[in-house]
C-alpha cells in the first residue's frame, strides 16, 4: 500500500501578489539611501549660502538681474558651486520621487511609466543646466548686434 | 456522578454579578465581510452594556455569544501573549485583549476592523501567510558554526541586553499591518520580520548574521523603511521597532562600506 503523502503545512499557499520575486540583490537601494543622507547634508549648506548670497548680501533681492548672474558665473567658484547644487539637488529630488513612486504606485507597469517620465525630465534638466553653466556668454551677439552690457569689453 | 460540593461562601444577593464594577453603554461597530454572501464589506453595530473591567475582546465575545454567532475573529490566550487578536480599533492597530473599553471614547461608536494590508478571509480574520512567509525568510532560528558546546552556550548579560527588546515580539502583525509601505503592495518584508532578524543578528551566539543582513539588503528589505514610526506606535509589547530597523540598516552599512 502506498504511503499517503501529507503536504507540509500551508505549502505554497501565500496569496498571489505577496510573494517576492527573487534575485533583486545588489546594493543599489543601500547606496541610494546613503546618497540621500549625504547629499541632503551637503545641500543644506549649498542652498542656504546660495540664498544668502543672492537674496540678502549686497543689494539684496533688488540686485538680482542678468548682470548679477553673469557676474557670478564669471567666477569658477560659483560655476562649481552651482553645478554641484544642480546635480545633487536633481539626483536627490529624483531619487525622492522614485521612492515615492515605488511606495504609492501599486502596479509595476504604472511604476515603469512614471519613472520613465521622471528619468527623462531629470536628464533634460541636468543636461540643460550643465550646458548653461559652462556655455553661458554674458555678452551675446544676436543677429550681428552685440547686446553690450556695461561690464562687457568694447567690441 | 458525584454531586458538586456546596459553596462555602455565602454571597449576599446582588453580589457576584460584577455589581461593584461601574457599567456603561457602548456602541460597537464591526467591519463585516463574508465572501460566501457578498463581495462587499459592511459595518454592523450593536449596543452593549459593558463593565469597567471589560476589554474590546469581551465586547466581541458578548456579541458573538449573545447577539450574532457569525461574527468571526481570532483569539487564543486572551491575555496579550499569543498575538492572535491584533485588530484595527478606532483606526489604530491594537490587541483586542489588551485594550480596555474605558480607555476608549465610549461616547462614540467603537470601530473594529481587520488589520490592513493582508487579505481578509472573513470579518476580522486575515490571511497571515504572507506575514509568516517574510518571517520564515529571515531564518528566525539559531544558526551556529563550529562544534557544539558540551554545556550551554554562554552569554554575558551585556550581550543578552543587546537584543533584549526584540525578543518580546509575539508575531501579532500589528506593526507590519500598520506600515504604509506594506499596505501598497505587500512586497516589503515588514517591521516584524526585521525585528525578528534583529533578535538573531545581534545575538552573540548566532553565526548567520551576515546571511540575514544579506537577505534584508534586498530591494524590499530595510531600505524601504521610511521611519514613519507607525510600527513602534502599534506594537502592543512596546518594542522600539523603528529603532531596531535602523540598527539593522547600520549593521548592513558598516558591513558593506
Amino acid at each position: 500500500m502506498a504511503t499517503p503523502t501529507i503536504e507540509s503545512p500551508r505549502s505554497g499557499r501565500v496569496a498571489p501578489g505577496y510573494s517576492r520575486t527573487q534575485g533583486s540583490r545588489g546594493n543599489f537601494e543601500m547606496i541610494a539611501w546613503l546618497f540621500m543622507r549625504i547629499s541632503g547634508a551637503i545641500l543644506v549648506v549649498l542652498i542656504f549660502v546660495h540664498l544668502y548670497v543672492n537674496l540678502v548680501a549686497g543689494d539684496g533681492i533688488s540686485g538680482i538681474d542678468f548682470g548679477f548672474v553673469a557676474g557670478k558665473w564669471a567666477s569658477p567658484v560659483w560655476q562649481i558651486w552651482d553645478l554641484t547644487m544642480l546635480w545633487l539637488a536633481m539626483l536627490h529630488g529624483t531619487n525622492g520621487i522614485r521612492v515615492i513612486i515605488n511606495d504609492y504606485a501599486e502596479k509595476n507597469s504604472t511604476r515603469m511609466w512614471l519613472k520613465g517620465v521622471l528619468y527623462t525630465s531629470t536628464v533634460v534638466i541636468v543636461v540643460l543646466g550643465t550646458l548653461v553653466i559652462f556655455t553661458f556668454d554674458p555678452c551675446p551677439v544676436v543677429n550681428g548686434v552685440a547686446h553690450v552690457a556695461d561690464y562687457c569689453p568694447a567690441p | 456522578m458525584e454531586k458538586e460540593p456546596a459553596s462555602k461562601v455565602e454571597l449576599a444577593p446582588g453580589v457576584g454579578g460584577g455589581g461593584e464594577i461601574p457599567t456603561f453603554d457602548i456602541t460597537l461597530k464591526v467591519r463585516r465581510y463574508n465572501p460566501e454572501v457578498s463581495d462587499d464589506a459592511h459595518w454592523d453595530e450593536w449596543q452593549l452594556t459593558m463593565y469597567g473591567t471589560d476589554r474590546v475582546l469581551d465586547a466581541l465575545h458578548k456579541v458573538k455569544w449573545e447577539h450574532d454567532g457569525t461574527v468571526s475573529f481570532r483569539r487564543s490566550c486572551a491575555h496579550g501573549v499569543c498575538g492572535s487578536d491584533a485588530m484595527r480599533i478606532n483606526g489604530r492597530n491594537r490587541l483586542a485583549c489588551k485594550t480596555l473599553l474605558k480607555d476608549l471614547d465610549t461616547s462614540k461608536p467603537i470601530l473594529v476592523e481587520p488589520i490592513k494590508g493582508l487579505p481578509v478571509e472573513k470579518d476580522l480574520i486575515v490571511d497571515m501567510e504572507p506575514f509568516f512567509q517574510s518571517y520564515r525568510e529571515i531564518m528566525p532560528f539559531l544558526i551556529s558554526k563550529g562544534h557544539e558546546p558540551t554545556k550551554e552556550r554562554l552569554q554575558s548579560s551585556e550581550e543578552r541586553e543587546r537584543y533584549d527588546d526584540t525578543t518580546k515580539c509575539i508575531l501579532c502583525a500589528a506593526c507590519t499591518s500598520s506600515c504604509p509601505v506594506f499596505w501598497t503592495d505587500g512586497q516589503y518584508f515588514g517591521p516584524a520580520a526585521i525585528v525578528n532578524a534583529h533578535r538573531f543578528i545581534f545575538d552573540s551566539r548566532d553565526d548567520a548574521g551576515d546571511m540575514r543582513l544579506e537577505i534584508l539588503n534586498d530591494k524590499e528589505g530595510v531600505w524601504r523603511c521610511r521611519t514613519t514610526f507607525n510600527c513602534s506606535e502599534a506594537c502592543p509589547r512596546g518594542i522600539q521597532v523603528t529603532k531596531a530597523i535602523s540598527e539593522v540598516k547600520q549593521a548592513i552599512l558598516t558591513r558593506k562600506v
